[in-house]
Parts: structure tokens; C-alpha cells; sequence
């Protein structure tokens, strides 16, 4: 199979080039992210992430299980990501690539190990039942910074979740379908959000929000996750250049201006979405 | 087979026409006709064999199907931007968009021998002509102009950006629509810059600096999207406000 988006040496060196005078070749500052557009729905945990021209699809959905012996209170959740051809045609179906596994590892402790989601909130009986949620993100259309989108749709969808409600009389556990009570929402403690940068030119050169074309000619990258009280809770970088510890904490400082504006926007279409359903 | 009356009768001077595969058609002007892209010839009769919509040039001697798809079909003649993907003792290998990579020959270049040879890295871009394309063949690629043996622009093209376009766009360009190519030339009165067009969906464009560049990749990005009825001079002037 012909691997496809291979770059040319002249679109490699105009985008370098571009990149040292400022510019982008979709007139953003270095600093500055894509568009983003959330589109919730038809159902509860379900939201749809447009970056530029980068598409993901989160899908959330849960069942009762038994928990884990040694951790009998504490509820499960599950990531479970799919780079499919759809999105990149190079990609091989069936055998998870490299930035796959990486994606994965990354939205994992994002989510998982920063504890945004009360896991102890989803016990129904210790010991005996706790709520498994899965989270479902399939990448539909990849144009750079695939993990960005997808922490965004993953904890939107989560965040728009509402499981079954449950009431625990004695040792009866009964489950109320959605029609017959009100759904509950998960107990989200914060919001991760995943800032992604691009470095250029041993670290000369810094742009967050990197396209599929910038992302193929970086020389290393970087992702922070951290949220709106400017928590850091990951920082991951798998390999590239070494940075100046300067570099990092610019970085920083540029993530949390965005892990703001980002959790901002999550809120409003949140609530536009709420506002639509009370209607 | 399908009985006369069947057949779809076009008259090249009549409107455009929806077709799908496996429809046979028949032409009212059959003199030096030549059958574009979806269309085959089965002894004496012509058959669709692509869905899309059935254009024609002007004078009616030529006719293909259009749709807006991605994936490039070579066809003799036509003018591509490909990618040096490997480099052989005897021949190059390009990647043009298409399903097999097509060769271009180390002697088809202008005033090349065996000794003198054309130097191309791997990852360099190569504006070439298509100069034989059979289903069950790899295409083969020529920097020379048949019929003079001149380079007539083919060759490696430096520096610039490569926007990627649907074929159809590509197709409208080259061939010199009104529309677009006023627009074009409003552009180009505003920035100076060249322009390479493949006919495999992709459009190099070099101005004097990487901004005027880019500047003119959006707009011609842009004016894709742009159909025919507002493909006005006052719209493309929005554009290029937008973009400066």
C-alpha cells in the first residue's frame, strides 16, 4: 500500500520556513489553537470534536459488574480508543500503530490516573456491583493533534453522560430505566485538558496545536495535561529533542491560558446543550 | 446488450447530463471524438463506466465524466505533480496520487543522455506529463513535451507549497474556466506568483515571500468552494481582504 501524505521536501521546508517567520499556513499564531466545535447528542454521552479539520468521536456507556476483590468499592473505567483508515489512510487495520498506542497511553493517565472521574462514586455494592464505564473514541478524520481532540471529546462525553439511577433497599439493588427516573450524572472532579506542542529547530521554535503537516516534520513533541485551577496532572514526552527546562515552563505557562479557554468552551456547550433539552 | 433505443443520445451542444455506470451512450457528433476519464468504448458503442455527470468541451470532440473523487486515474497526457519516492539506476519512482507509483525514464528530460542525467532527490517535487497510462500498467511519467522535445515548464519545480484540490477543481482550472481565471488574474495583479496544476489534485503555488504564498494558497483554496454564480470579482475581493 502506498503510504499517502508523504510530505515533499519543498512543502517541508515552506512550513519550517513559515514556522521561523511566524506564520502558518492557516494564519494562526504560534500560540494559537484551531477552532473547536462540540456536537452532543441524539443520546446521553455522546459528543462529536471538530479541531480544524480534525474529527473525533467519543461514546460513553456503562454496565454493572462485579469489582476487582482488592479494590471493592471503587467503580471501573475504561478507554478504549480506534485509529482506524477512516482517519489516516496509512494507518493498518487490526494492528494498533505506534501513535495509537501512544494516544491511548496518554488519554489513560489524563483520565484515568488523574482522577477526574469519582471511581468510588460508582460503587451500587461494595464487594458485589459497581458501575463499568467505557469510553468508545474513534478518531474519524486525522489533520494533527489527534489527542488534544480526543481528551476534549472524551471528558465532554463524559461530563454528558447520565447513567441509570439506582436505589439499594436491603440487599435488593434495582436498576430504573431511563424512561421511568431521571438519569444521574457522573461525579466529574476536573476537567483534564491535553495541550499539545510541536517543537522545530532543536527547540528553537514552539507551536501548540500542531497540524498533521506540522506534526510530520516536528523534531519532537510534547503534551500537558492539566486543568482549569492549573493542576498539572501529566506531562508526557515520548522522545524527540531534549528542551531547555525554560522551554517547559513556557510551555506551561501557554497550557494554562488554553487548558482555560478549552474548559470554557466545554462548559458553554454544556450548557447550550442543557438549555436545548429544558426546552 | 442494450437495443438502440435504450442508449442515452447526447447532443454535445445540450445540457449537462447526470450519468451513471454502465449506462451506454450514444453521441449525435461522432467525428475525432476522444473519451475522457469514465467513459469506455465497447466495439462501436460507448459506455459509462463511472457516476457523475457527463461534460464536454466546446467544440463537442471531447467528453469525459466528472465526480468529485480523490483517488487520481492516470490518463495519457495529462500534467501531474508527483513525489520522488525512489531513485534508480535507469528510472525514478513518483508518487502521483494514483494506485501504483508511476516511473519517469532518466532520459526523459530535456537534452538528457545516458551520461548527462537530471539530478532528483528523493521527496522532490516533479511537475511531468503522463506519457502512457494503461489499466494494467504502471503509469509513466516524461519532463518533455512530445511534440517539441523541449522541458515547456515539466521539471523539478523549487521551493513553494502544494495545496491538495479535488480532481474536478484541478480540471476547471487547467482548463481555463472564465470564472476562475479572472479571479485569478485579480490575484495576480495583487501578488506576483507561479503555478503549477496537476491534474491529480494538487496545485503548486510560489510567490516572492512565504506569507504572499500562503496568502495565495488560501485564496485559491478558497475560491474551490466558490461556485459559479458568485464567482464575481466583488466576492473574490472579500476573499483577499479576509486573507491579507
Amino acid at each position: 500500500m502506498v503510504k499517502e501524505f508523504e510530505l515533499s521536501n519543498n512543502e517541508k521546508e515552506f512550513i519550517l520556513k513559515g514556522i521561523k517567520e511566524g506564520l502558518r499556513l492557516d494564519n494562526r499564531d504560534k500560540n494559537e489553537f484551531r477552532a473547536i466545535g462540540i456536537i452532543f447528542g441524539p443520546e446521553y454521552g455522546r459528543s462529536e470534536v471538530i479541531l480544524g479539520n480534525t474529527r473525533v468521536l467519543a461514546k460513553v456507556s456503562c454496565e454493572v459488574i462485579r469489582p476487582y476483590p482488592d479494590r471493592p468499592n471503587e467503580g471501573m473505567i475504561t478507554l478504549s480508543t480506534e485509529l482506524s483508515p477512516m482517519a489516516f489512510p496509512s494507518i493498518e487495520p487490526g494492528r494498533p500503530s505506534e501513535e495509537e498506542v501512544l494516544v491511548s497511553r496518554i488519554l489513560e493517565k489524563a483520565i484515568k490516573r488523574s482522577r477526574a472521574i469519582d471511581t468510588e462514586g460508582l460503587c451500587i455494592v461494595a464487594n458485589e456491583k459497581v458501575w463499568s464505564i467505557r469510553v468508545d473514541i474513534h478518531f474519524l478524520d486525522h489533520d494533527g493533534n489527534i489527542i488534544d481532540a480526543a481528551c476534549i471529546a472524551a471528558i465532554s462525553a463524559l461530563a454528558h453522560f447520565r447513567r441509570p439511577d439506582v436505589t439499594v433497599i436491603g440487599e435488593e439493588v434495582t436498576i430504573h430505566p431511563i424512561e421511568q427516573r431521571n438519569p444521574v450524572p457522573l461525579s466529574i472532579l476536573h476537567m483534564p485538558i491535553c495541550i499539545t506542542f510541536a517543537f522545530f529547530e532543536d527547540g528553537k521554535y514552539v507551536v501548540v496545536d500542531p497540524t498533521l503537516q506540522e506534526e510530520q516534520i516536528r523534531q519532537g513533541d510534547m503534551t500537558m495535561t492539566l486543568n482549569i485551577h492549573k493542576e498539572l496532572c501529566t506531562l508526557s514526552k515520548a522522545g524527540g529533542i531534549p528542551l531547555e527546562m525554560e522551554t517547559i515552563i513556557d510551555c506551561s505557562r501557554i497550557a494554562t491560558s488554553k487548558a482555560t479557554w478549552i474548559t470554557e468552551q466545554i462548559r458553554a456547550a454544556l450548557e447550550a446543550e442543557a438549555k436545548k433539552l429544558r426546552l | 446488450m442494450n437495443s438502440k433505443t435504450d442508449r442515452m443520445v447526447i447532443d454535445q451542444e445540450s445540457d449537462l447530463k447526470v450519468v451513471l455506470p454502465g449506462d451506454p451512450i450514444e453521441l449525435k457528433k461522432k467525428e475525432s471524438l476522444k473519451l475522457g476519464p469514465g467513459l469506455t468504448q465497447t466495439q462501436d458503442s460507448i459506455i459509462c463506466i463511472k457516476a457523475g455527470i457527463l461534460n464536454h468541451s466546446k467544440d463537442g470532440k471531447k467528453v469525459w465524466v466528472e465526480s468529485n473523487q480523490k483517488r487520481y486515474i492516470p490518463v495519457g497526457g495529462e500534467s501531474v505533480l508527483g513525489i520522488v519516492t525512489y531513485k534508480g539506476g535507469e528510472f525514478y519512482r513518483l508518487d502521483i496520487g494514483s494506485a501504483q507509483q508511476a516511473t519517469l525514464s532518466n532520459t526523459a528530460f530535456e537534452n538528457a543522455t545516458k551520461k548527462n542525467r537530471p539530478i532528483l532527490n528523493i521527496g522532490s517535487l516533479v511537475y511531468a506529463r503522463v506519457s502512457s497510462a494503461n489499466k494494467d500498467m504502471e503509469p509513466e511519467l516524461e519532463c518533455i513535451n512530445p511534440s517539441t522535445n523541449k522541458a515547456d515548464g515539466f521539471g523539478e519545480l523549487e521551493g513553494g507549497y502544494v495545496i491538495k484540490c479535488s480532481l474536478r477543481y484541478c480540471r476547471k482550472l487547467l482548463l481555463n474556466e472564465n470564472s476562475i481565471l479572472s479571479l485569478l488574474k485579480i490575484l495576480e495583479q495583487k501578488y506576483e506568483f507561479e503555478m503549477a496544476i496537476g491534474m491529480n489534485g494538487k496545485i503548486w503555488i510560489k510567490s516572492k515571500t512565504i506569507s504572499d504564498t500562503i496568502i495565495c494558497c488560501n485564496i485559491i483554496k478558497r475560491a474551490e468552494s466558490l461556485n459559479s454564480s458568485n464567482t464575481n470579482a466583488d466576492e473574490f475581493k472579500r476573499l483577499l481582504k479576509i486573507f491579507r
